[in-house]
């Protein structure tokens, strides 16, 4: 079968999730939240969200507690960075063959 | 078949007709930089969407390459589109005209044909279109001002049907600041004959798609799981739809004789071509040129028939073949040169008879460069001057002949 | 109200997992932006990262409609945007141009420049990472004085920046503004201002490129707030003539106008290694008049 049956006859993209893969895999570091500091986690309300505001992936949810989507996390640390009460670290993971 | 229609006879230069297509064609937005000799054409067109007499956007851009590249936007969202231009205007758009064709947006272009320097030269010849032969346009020239009209208006019918831009060519002077008697049509015939412009895909926020993105050598996957084209692929949909384009030409051309009554199902006009035994061949005015010289020769009893091209791309080789089945010498004459080969017409009509059972001489001329006056008189100089080289030993020379003073 | 991390609309029209390299400021500006015009707009992208962005065929990874169009013509395809939509009867649509720097402020200006006088009704965003970094930093005119790139790669630069800003603003459109992706809410206010505004819109975002640049990705927003805390970088917008500093430089001013040295934002980044003190100082004099012209100009002090 041909690449005729795209029905396409110019360049015609549509959006997708993961269009570069998995860039998870990019990762040398991982983040990670720590719940009993994060402020919107430890006051259950949403008060804070700066990770979320500043990740260029927008890969960290809006949510209590904010969770990292570690499939297409770069690991780049600004989340880490920005935290105003250093409830994200980043650490070396293990990662599994294949 | 022939209509009865009352004739609407106007005596308009080329650029007024070509302004009086796009018009009637009701075009949406046009793009254009003053250039000489298209001036005209786009002082034209605004005045026509200022005083009201044509819905459209008109953008005076800063430059060609703008020009063109308002137009691939703007038919993308939908619009029909139009831009003019000659000579250098042409060059400065080369990189836009091979995303228009890339994009496949059908975009029509009057390329109002003049030099390109160095030196300065703002006089005809048709260097700067031939110059853009590989860019994925079609390209249809012009004899006279009625088919410069005639092929505006017939351009949108093929541009839309088959999503490839077309540049429609016509002579600078010659014919752009010439008058001649133009039948102007109705714009309810126009109507009847272009329907609206209903675009393959659209920029649209309700479905985002995105176009012209980075594009890998291979095929690769979509979203909904389908194999999608490489490059290549993309590459080869083009080329497929200019070689198919041609039976679409000549049936826009076969249905505008129903609606207008002239008769355009044709990808050359041929003169006197049943019974001749030589063949000139000319793109443009050119071609009238070259039956006047004809007549001049066929008076002195030489069987002389005339093609004039008027689809250069896609290149009808077969039916070029067809016509010249007869001819034992033909002598191309080019207003452009290929430096170091030769004309880019003879180069083709000698690429259209290799492998067949023709095996007719080929003698190539250039002329009219710059706007150097090409007199009938010449041609048939030319003519029996290839008639005569026959009796030489060398088959086919390797390189035109040039009709100046060197 | 104005928009804080916690009232922000939480919707994306950048999907995870695109090819931007990690810590990129550009995609962090984007996302703010496109999130400031709630996806309603048509995208134009010249040649640059952005397009790298966007992805490839036949996915993209920005859920906004978007034309990539040849270096020189991104003012001219937002041109033909704005005119076909027109034509079209088309309203309530965005067209946003989106472009590099060497987009802009070289190869572009000609088109931006047409477009800007012939005051096309379009917002036109230029996204700064100081350099040619689609192809690997090579330098461009926004490419800072002693800055190395790939062809200033001994001597550094020896130039200025071009102030495209203050060029926009001399073509006399509706709207032009100063941004960093350092300060993602003050981006995005400004776009939704720009949004309700009819015309040009020119808006700089300045986009500290890990790779290119030579600092550590988790550092992107540190350097970008650097540059505005030295005064490298200036937040300000004017609208209708009306110049006004925003953000962390309004703060600063009304903080009594103190800037931090310039002098640590250049040894945070490996692009200035062969800087000289020299070149340092003329740089603060630079910085420090300029910084005194916008306290000056500033209507809102």
């Amino acid at each position: 079968m041909g690449t005729r049956d795209c029905n396409h006859i110019c360049d015609e993209s549509s959006p997708g999730i993961g269009e570069a893969g998995r860039t998870g895999e990019w990762r040398t570091l991982m983040p990670v939240i720590d719940d009993k500091k994060c402020t919107t986690s430890r006051l259950n309300k949403p008060t804070c969200f700066l990770c979320w505001l500043y990740c260029p992936e927008a890969v960290i949810t809006k949510g209590i507690p904010p969770l990292i989507n570690l499939e297409y996390c770069k690991g780049c640390g600004i989340c880490s960075q920005v935290c105003p009460v250093q409830a994200i670290v980043m650490v070396h993971e293990e990662k599994t063959a294949g | 078949m022939a209509i009865q229609r009352k004739a609407n006879i106007h005596i308009l230069d080329g650029n007024q007709a070509a302004a009086i297509a796009a018009m009637m064609s009701r075009v949406q937005v046009i793009a254009a930089y003053p250039i000489t000799p298209q001036t005209p054409l786009t002082e034209q067109l605004s005045q026509y969407v200022e005083e009201g007499e044509l819905q459209a956007e008109y953008v005076a851009v800063e430059s060609e390459h703008s020009a063109m590249a308002v137009c691939t936007s703007a038919s993308l969202v939908g619009a029909r589109t139009f831009t003019a231009t000659s000579s250098h205007g042409l060059a400065y758009m080369h990189e836009m005209l091979h995303w228009a064709a890339g994009a496949r947006l059908p975009i029509v272009l009057a390329c109002v044909n003049r030099a390109i320097g160095a030196p300065w030269n703002v006089l005809n010849d048709q260097q700067d279109s031939i110059s853009q032969r590989d860019t994925g346009w079609i390209q249809i020239y012009c004899r006279n001002n009625q088919e410069i009209l005639d092929t505006i208006i017939q351009a949108y019918r093929i541009a839309e049907q088959v999503f490839v831009p077309v540049m429609v060519c016509y002579d600078g002077y010659i014919l752009s600041h010439t008058e001649m008697p133009v039948d102007v049509p109705t714009q309810e015939e126009v109507d009847k004959y272009l329907p609206h412009y209903k675009p393959h895909t659209v920029l649209d926020p309700a479905k985002p798609k995105n176009y012209n993105l980075v594009t890998l050598a291979n095929p690769r996957v979509g979203v909904d799981g389908k194999l999608c084209h490489g490059y290549m692929e993309l590459r080869y949909l083009l080329q497929e739809a200019l070689q198919n384009s041609k039976e679409v030409i000549v049936k826009a051309g076969k249905e505008f004789n129903q609606v207008f009554g002239r008769d355009y199902a044709n990808v050359f006009w041929e003169d006197r071509n049943e019974d001749a035994e030589i063949t000139i061949v000319a793109m443009g005015s050119l071609a009238m040129e070259a039956i006047v010289a004809a007549d001049m020769l066929r008076e002195q009893g030489i069987k002389v028939g005339v093609l004039g091209l008027r689809v250069f791309r896609p290149f009808p080789k077969s039916e070029v073949v067809q016509a010249l089945r007869k001819s034992k010498l033909i002598v191309v004459f080019d207003k452009n040169i290929s430096y170091g080969s030769e004309g880019a017409t003879c180069s083709e009509i000698k690429s259209a008879l290799y492998g067949t059972y023709i095996n007719a001489a080929v003698r190539n001329f250039i002329v009219g460069l710059g706007g150097r006056d090409v007199k009938a008189r010449e041609l048939v100089e030319a003519t029996k001057k290839a008639i005569a080289s026959l009796k030489e030993t060398v088959v086919n020379p390797d390189y035109p002949e040039w009709i100046c003073e060197i | 109200m104005k928009a804080n991390a916690v009232n922000l609309i939480e919707q994306e029209w950048i999907l995870p997992g695109n090819r931007t390299c990690p810590g990129c400021a550009l995609s962090l500006a984007y996302r703010h932006i496109l999130k400031a015009l709630e996806g309603q707009c048509i995208v134009t992208v010249p040649a640059s990262c952005a397009t790298v962005l966007h992805g490839m065929y036949p996915i993209t990874a920005v859920n906004v409609p978007c034309v990539n169009t040849p270096f020189a013509s991104t003012g001219a395809s937002a041109t033909g945007l704005v005119a076909g939509l027109k034509a079209l009867g088309k309203k309530g649509i965005t067209v946003l141009a989106f472009a590099g720097d060497g987009g802009t402020h070289d190869i572009g200006i000609q088109s931006l420049s047409g477009a800007a006088e012939r005051q096309m009704d379009f917002i036109y965003i230029c996204y700064d990472n100081e350099g040619y970094m689609n192809t690997g930093n090579q330098r461009s005119g926004s490419t800072p004085l002693g800055a190395v790139s790939g062809t200033t790669p001994v001597l550094g630069k020896q130039q200025y920046q071009k102030d495209m800003t203050a060029i926009m603003e001399a073509h006399g459109i509706p709207y032009v503004a100063t941004c960093s992706a350092s300060y993602p809410l003050d981006l995005y206010e400004k776009v939704k201002k720009a949004r309700t505004i009819e015309g040009t819109r020119f808006l700089h975002v300045h986009t500290p490129c890990p790779p290119g640049w030579l600092f550590p990705f988790s550092d992107t927003i540190k350097i970008g707030e650097m540059a505005v805390e030295t005064g490298l970088v200036v937040l300000y917008e004017i609208e209708d003539g009306i110049f006004r500093l925003t953000s962390h430089s309004e703060s600063m001013a009304r903080r009594g106008g103190n800037l931090q040295p310039v002098r640590e934002y250049f040894i945070s980044q490996g692009r200035f290694k062969t800087i000289t003190e020299e070149q340092i100082d003329e740089l603060q004099d630079w910085v420090n008049a300029r910084w005194k012209q916008c306290l000056h100009r500033a209507t809102n002090l």
